[in-house]
């Protein structure tokens, strides 16, 4: 058979024969279950997923006037609006850095978790259209709407790192966890984005939930606190299953050169977001079956 | 083994239907519900079912019992009326919704076209809209790199492709769209009616186009409407009715049957209880009859150059008279060639009528078209909603007669037949 194969390829690619051993066989059929994750077939779509992050990235800030500089204006007002009111005001502990510093290093990951929770969240119903006509790993949604954050990311980390030299202080060796903390942001933003983006194709109640989700996020991380105001260490495991906790402290820790131990709450909050990454596209699998019905 | 492309075998598909409008009577319901039904509906958010399940009693079969093999290289149509299942079924063989039962095999790429320009973004230019729906169609970047040119030629943008897609044109758009579409080189194209849309000389152009897909011998599944572009594309076609495959053989068999499932021997077409309709209402068309317009009798065929009044039986669900009313038939040949269509608005006749259920009449003098069969669509709009359109409502068989009086027949099939003279 195989020879036979091999002769007639060349000059007939389009027999039969060579089609049967080339051709790939898909079995269309319903699903019962827990279904497979199919991690492999996103790997193939790699490409239309760099599409549509480069769509979004190209489209974010058409017909606006400020365009790019959104990305920093909002990290870079809500830190002189927490300097003032925390820092000068309340006067919040910083652990000992400059206060501006201090909340401007958390808010440029966090920006980018509740800009891709949002994003993520709401980006299969955007994409109905796409849902109803066109196969494709319906994963690629979602993760595409929050690497499209990445830019803004760029940007506002880059005003971060003038503010450190303004500030004096300087990034040590423990820059190269850097993108650690990054994929832990993102982690966290796609596993929290599946589960609710899954959710709001059946549930539009969701597109009303992320902004208090978000707020109510936002102070359960230690963005305008430092996370040491916890003195009990078991309070700080808990504290630490948000996974933010921990992307914030690694943030401050790699840039800053805080004293806060990396280990235990960064572990927790590691292992949190691993859980709810492996929960959300298991969900997410799961639900995909009926997103072109019911979306 | 066998050179079998695709194998459907019993696939059903169920949609569950209704049931939510009924879901709240009172305040008091509603507002027990609010307090329930979060933890209920919570719980089976999280086991991972569709919404209210348990709620949607009504459940409706799409598609059930499908069984067909296509071999390789074989072209074949699937006609029906609207809502017989053929999206559906389209729809699952592209994987974009799965079947509840049965299953399909599917031997190469698959390469769906259910819609042209489908993520066409209207910030982006063409030439990067080209790439996204091309990554979205599932087109390797050097597959579009490589085709590029051949591309923007064959959409005739050259001088827009870097204009951003929002400033173009309609048919711009579509046919930008098309041409991407045009270019995919799967083993099996599943087509729906996308070659529906655009001018006549673009549909030419598709059409062209698909006859080189179908030379080229790849497997190729083609829904449509347009009987022409049925017969001319393909060998085989299967006929779908109610969710199932109610003949298949050859093209011109299956049109024949398509058609035979109109005509009623019935000379009073009823309407009432054809599903196959769309439009929002609240007004529906639930009868129709040709009449002699001086004898008034009821006409079981029309000849050529007779007088004609079409008498259309309405009802508005919601018991009001309808306002703002436009309504239309139009007649076409049953290979799909569009004859003409009478609307009052052409006429400039406002159809202001006082009671919910009656009676239009749309009279025709001297029948204009020649001996054959014409199938007839019914279209009424209010306030410029569609609210019934039916299409395919029946067919009318016209007989040769007299039209321009001088005692000649027209041969059957010349179209139009209009008043004229010559002279020198």
């Amino acid at each position: 058979m195989k020879i036979l194969n091999k002769q007639t390829a060349p000059i007939a690619v389009n027999s039969a024969l060579s089609r049967d051993t080339q051709l790939p066989h898909l079995r269309i059929q319903p699903s019962h279950g827990w279904v497979s994750l199919k991690l492999g077939e996103l790997w193939e779509y790699r490409e239309l997923l760099y599409f549509l992050t480069w769509r979004d990235v190209k489209v974010r800030y058409k017909q606006t006037v400020l365009g790019a500089s959104w990305a920093i204006i909002q990290p870079f007002f809500t830190m002189i609006v927490f300097s003032l009111f925390f820092g000068n005001l309340a006067k919040v502990p910083s652990d000992g850095i400059p206060y501006p510093i201090f909340s401007y290093t958390a808010l440029v990951p966090w920006t980018f978790f509740s800009y891709g929770l949002q994003q993520s969240s709401n980006s299969l119903v955007i994409s109905a259209n796409l849902l109803k006509k066109i196969y494709f790993p319906r994963l690629v949604i979602p993760i595409s709407s929050i690497l499209s954050g990445i830019v803004d990311f760029a940007l506002a980390f880059a005003v971060l790192i003038v503010m450190m030299l303004l500030y004096g202080i300087f990034p040590t060796v423990n820059l190269i966890f850097l993108p650690l903390f990054l994929l832990l942001t993102f982690i966290t933003s796609l596993g929290v984005g599946m589960w609710l983006s899954a959710m709001n194709v059946q549930f539009r109640d969701v597109r009303y939930t992320v902004p208090f989700i978000t707020q109510f996020w936002m102070f359960a991380t230690p963005i305008a606190y430092p996370s040491s105001l916890i003195k009990n260490d078991l309070l700080q495991m808990i504290y630490g299953l948000n996974p933010m906790t921990g992307v914030v402290e690694g943030f401050r820790w790699v840039l800053l050169d805080t004293d806060t131990a990396p280990g235990p709450i960064i572990v927790v909050s590691t292992l949190a977001a691993v859980a709810l990454l492996v929960s959300g596209t298991y969900y997410f699998r799961r639900m995909e079956k009926s997103f072109a019905d019911v979306v | 083994m066998s050179d079998i492309a695709i194998r459907v075998e019993q696939l059903g598909k169920m949609y569950r239907i209704g049931g939510k409008q009924e879901r709240y009577f009172t305040l008091r319901d509603s507002l027990a519900d609010i307090v329930i039904s979060p933890f209920n509906r919570a719980r089976s958010v999280l086991q991972g079912k569709a919404y209210g399940a348990a709620g949607l009693e009504e459940t409706f079969w799409a598609l059930k019992n499908v069984s067909f093999e296509v071999k390789h290289g074989e072209v074949v149509g699937i006609i029906g009326r609207n809502g017989a299942g053929k999206s559906t079924l389209l729809k699952i063989l592209s994987r974009i919704t799965e079947p509840t039962e049965g299953y399909a095999d599917i031997f190469g790429r698959v390469g769906a076209l259910l819609e042209v320009g489908t993520g066409f973004h209207p910030e982006l230019t063409g030439r990067e809209n080209i790439y996204l729906n091309g990554a979205i169609l599932g087109m390797s970047r050097q597959e579009i790199d490589h085709k590029f040119d051949e591309i923007v030629e064959f959409a005739g943008i050259e001088k827009f492709i870097d204009t951003p897609v929002k400033h173009y044109s309609s048919g711009m758009s579509l046919r930008l769209g098309f041409a991407v579409a045009a270019h995919l080189e799967p083993e099996i194209l599943v087509v729906d009616e996308v070659l529906a849309v655009g001018d006549a000389e673009f549909q030419r152009k598709c059409l062209g186009k698909m006859s080189d897909v179908v030379n080229e011998g790849r497997t190729v599944l083609f829904v449509s409407h347009n009987m022409s572009a049925v017969q001319n594309l393909c060998e085989y076609a299967y006929v779908l009715s109610h969710g199932g495959i109610r003949f298949s053989g050859s093209v011109e068999d299956a049109i024949k049957r398509y058609f035979d499932d109109i005509r009623t021997n019935s000379r009073e077409i009823v309407l009432s209880d054809r599903t196959d309709r769309q439009g929002n209402g609240p007004f529906r068309f639930v009868g129709l009859v040709f009449r002699d317009k001086e004898m008034g009798n009821v006409l079981e065929s029309v000849i050529s150059g007779q007088n004609v009044v079409i008498e259309m039986t309405y009802e508005t669900e919601d018991g009001l008279p309808p306002k703002g009313l436009r309504v239309s038939i139009g007649f076409w040949t049953i290979t799909g060639a569009f004859m003409f269509a009478c609307s009052n608005d052409a006429v400039g006749v406002d159809l202001r009528l006082v009671s919910n259920t009656g009676k239009i009449y749309c009279e025709i003098l001297n029948w204009p078209l020649s001996a054959g069969d014409y199938v007839y669509t019914l279209y009424a709009s209010q306030d410029r909603s569609m609210a019934d359109r039916i299409k395919d409502a029946g067919i009318i068989s016209v007989q040769n007669g007299d039209f321009y009086g001088t005692g000649r027949i027209p041969s059957p099939y010349q179209g139009v037949l209009v008043n004229y003279n010559y002279a020198i």
